[in-house]
């Protein structure tokens, strides 16, 4: 069921809006960085590579946790047909997020940092983020009402919202002596902890997907199959209990490994469900080819295939020794969060915002344009990335080892391809992003000039009638 | 359609799982031994400070501008890593750091050194995919 009044601008809305801001603003610190790959020791004076990196990871993540916010408590009173329990309480949250954000950027920017890998702030600034989460927590839970009977997209937003604050506060263990004293120790629990989280928010955005997917297409039977829980099922295990790949070598306990190589594999099955699937989804997406939502799942769907592919491997150790601490990790992060979880945000926020009161056919070409430049320069970006990490993964295995300035300056065309590919990306996005904030912005203007005059119409109506 | 039973249950048991699995894992971690040396927390409170893992690895994990650092102690020595920590490089910048930080760096680089090997020649892949130190 639809809310009622869809032009309004509602506090979940502007969650995805303010999300859509740090995406922008992400890309651009992106796009520094690469610069600074190009270009060594530029603005090494005021925003060196330690202070761009995480003010890119974190602007990146908070876009991904804003864009997932605003799209499940979208769905959510969708779903139920009812407002969310608390508007307060989630305009709290928003305020809460956005002044934490602002005083992370900050911090970054005069050199105060967690330190950590690789969404890391100082701790204090956790306290507000998991209050806020909390409070999200608390609205979700009083806006389903009742358990009985619900989607597998309900089962998977509840595990993704408790799963984060779990894996956010034991990813603060470190504040512990006990647990950070010996670097072995540290790391094992830190991967531990980042490897679920990202579990967490998949599970939020796929959740989502789902809920669009059958809302787009009109076919609910699917988030109540035995596979759909199945497939649910499988993530939270993997959730659970795959996050060792990230540390095969670290000299941590031999059972990691192997628990975490034997579950990575049950990710075949979702693996060979997509190939198994291929024909029917590509029918069904030349039917809704023309739907702007719906073609974002579409890519993210590509984009699923090639990550899986890149991940499956990466999680035999056999393979990881040589892909771990190159470029390769990057192009599988980078690849996963824009084109599988940035991609359906943007599915998300098309379905979510694009109701305005400008007409949103105006600018089919921009995001036909958009949609394209961002697909194909991705791929290159990707490619180019392993690219890099294939030479560093021969560096690092031979023999008689080039130095490390030698090697990377030997990576420097797979750079040039990178940066050139990652800024055409970058208007590709903002093709994208422009009309989506544009629209909002003016209208929001609109409605405002609206209530005023018809305030002043009101006020010259009273002395009319003096 | 299982029912929200069946559904519970393997529910349940997942996360009665992962509970075992994290709290054994936080009452037993890897590494035994805990006497604390004082001067390698201080450095790791350094290293964190000034976000080096932005730019360096340890055991192949941070931001990739720079070299992985986990056997640099052993690898260069001491006085290598203070000349590079006391001029910086094109990409690094010097930050200026007092000798207590750079004694309690030296202290965290030595003990991660001491930690184990992150080099990948040094491991054997079995037939199993699995792969030994
Ligand atoms: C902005 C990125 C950056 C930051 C931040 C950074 N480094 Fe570096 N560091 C580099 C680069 C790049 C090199 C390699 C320079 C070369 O080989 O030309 C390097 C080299 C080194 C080396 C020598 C390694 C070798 O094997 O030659 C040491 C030791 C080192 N850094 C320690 C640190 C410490 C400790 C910190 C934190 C206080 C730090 N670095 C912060 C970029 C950085
Ligand atoms: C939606 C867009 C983007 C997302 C979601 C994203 C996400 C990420 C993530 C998660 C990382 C951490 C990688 C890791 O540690 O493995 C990262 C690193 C990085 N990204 Fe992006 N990114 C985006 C766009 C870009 C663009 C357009 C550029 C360049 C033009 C860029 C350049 C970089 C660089 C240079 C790093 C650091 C790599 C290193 O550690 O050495 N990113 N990005």
């Amino acid at each position: 069921m639809e809310p009622l009044n869809n032009k309004q601008l509602t506090t979940p809305k502007l969650f995805m809006i303010a999300g859509l801001l740090l995406l922008a603003v992400g890309l651009l610190f992106g796009f520094t960085g690469a610069l600074q790959y190009l270009v060594p020791g530029f603005l090494k004076q005021y925003l060196s590579f330690e202070k761009i990196r995480p003010l890119h990871v974190s602007s990146i993540v908070f876009w991904i946790i804003f864009g997932t916010i605003g799209a499940v408590l979208t769905y959510l009173s969708q779903h139920s047909g009812r407002k969310i329990y608390s508007p307060l309480l989630t305009k709290i949250q928003l305020i809460i997020f956005i002044l934490s954000i602002i005083v992370i950027f900050i911090s970054y920017c005069v050199g105060i940092f967690g330190g950590r890998e690789y969404w890391e702030f100082h701790p204090l600034l956790a306290l507000p983020i998991a209050a806020g989460w909390v409070l999200f927590l608390i609205n979700f839970i009083k806006s389903v009402g009742s358990f009985k009977k619900q989607p597998v997209y309900v089962w998977m937003w509840l595990t993704g919202i408790v799963f984060f604050l779990f894996t956010f506060l034991e990813s603060y263990l470190w504040i512990f002596p006990y647990f950070r004293n010996n670097v072995v120790n540290d790391m094992t629990v830190q991967w531990k902890s980042y490897g679920s989280m990202v579990g967490s928010w998949n599970m939020l955005i796929y959740g989502s997907s789902i809920f669009l997917m059958e809302k787009i297409s009109g076919n609910k039977p699917f988030s109540y199959s035995v596979i759909a829980f199945a497939l649910y099922f499988t993530g939270l295990f993997n959730l659970m209990f795959n996050w060792g790949h990230h540390i095969y070598t670290l000299p941590t306990y031999n059972f990691i490994q192997y628990i975490s190589y034997v579950v990575s594999m049950t990710e075949l099955f979702i693996f060979g469900r997509i190939i198994l699937q291929w024909k029917s989804s590509v029918s069904i997406a030349r039917k809704h080819f023309h739907h702007t939502a719906y073609r974002f799942l579409i890519a993210a769907d590509v984009w699923i295939f090639l990550t899986l592919l890149l991940a499956i491997a990466m999680s035999v150790p056999a393979i990881n020794v040589y892909t771990h601490g190159t470029h390769i990790t990057v192009a599988h992060t980078m690849g996963a969060t824009i084109g599988i979880n940035s991609f359906l945000l943007l599915a998300f926020a098309f379905d979510i915002l694009h109701d305005t009161c400008l007409p949103f056919t105006l600018y089919k070409k921009w995001f036909n344009r958009g949609y394209w430049i961002t697909n194909l320069s991705l791929f290159i970006f990707w490619i180019s990335l392993i690219g890099a990490g294939i030479l560093k993964a021969k560096w690092q295995m031979s023999a008689a080892k080039i130095p490390f300035s030698t090697m990377m300056l030997q990576l420097r065309p797979f750079f040039i391809v990178f940066f050139i590919s990652g800024t055409v990306m970058m208007a590709g996005f903002i093709l994208i992003l422009y009309p989506l904030l544009k629209n909002q912005f003016i209208c929001y203007l609109k409605n405002i000039l609206k209530k005023r005059k018809i305030k002043e119409q009101h006020v010259s109506g009273i002395f009319a009638m003096d | 359609m299982a029912s929200d039973k069946q559904k519970i249950i393997v529910v349940a048991l997942l996360v009665v799982t992962f509970l075992f699995y994290s709290f054994y894992l936080y009452s037993s971690l890897p590494v035994k031994d805990y006497t604390i040396n004082e001067e390698s927390g201080k450095g790791k409170l350094v290293w964190q400070q000034y976000n080096c893992n932005a730019c360096h690895q340890v055991y192949g994990l941070g931001g990739y501008l720079g070299p992985d650092l986990t056997n640099v102690y052993s690898f260069r020595g001491k006085e290598y890593i203070k000349a590079f920590l006391n001029i910086g490089t094109a990409t690094m910048p010097n930050f200026h750091l007092n000798n207590q930080e750079i004694n309690a760096l030296l202290a965290f680089l030595n003990s991660i050194d001491a930690s184990g090997k992150s080099d990948p020649r040094s491991f054997t892949i079995k037939y199993d995919g699995t792969i030994k130190q």
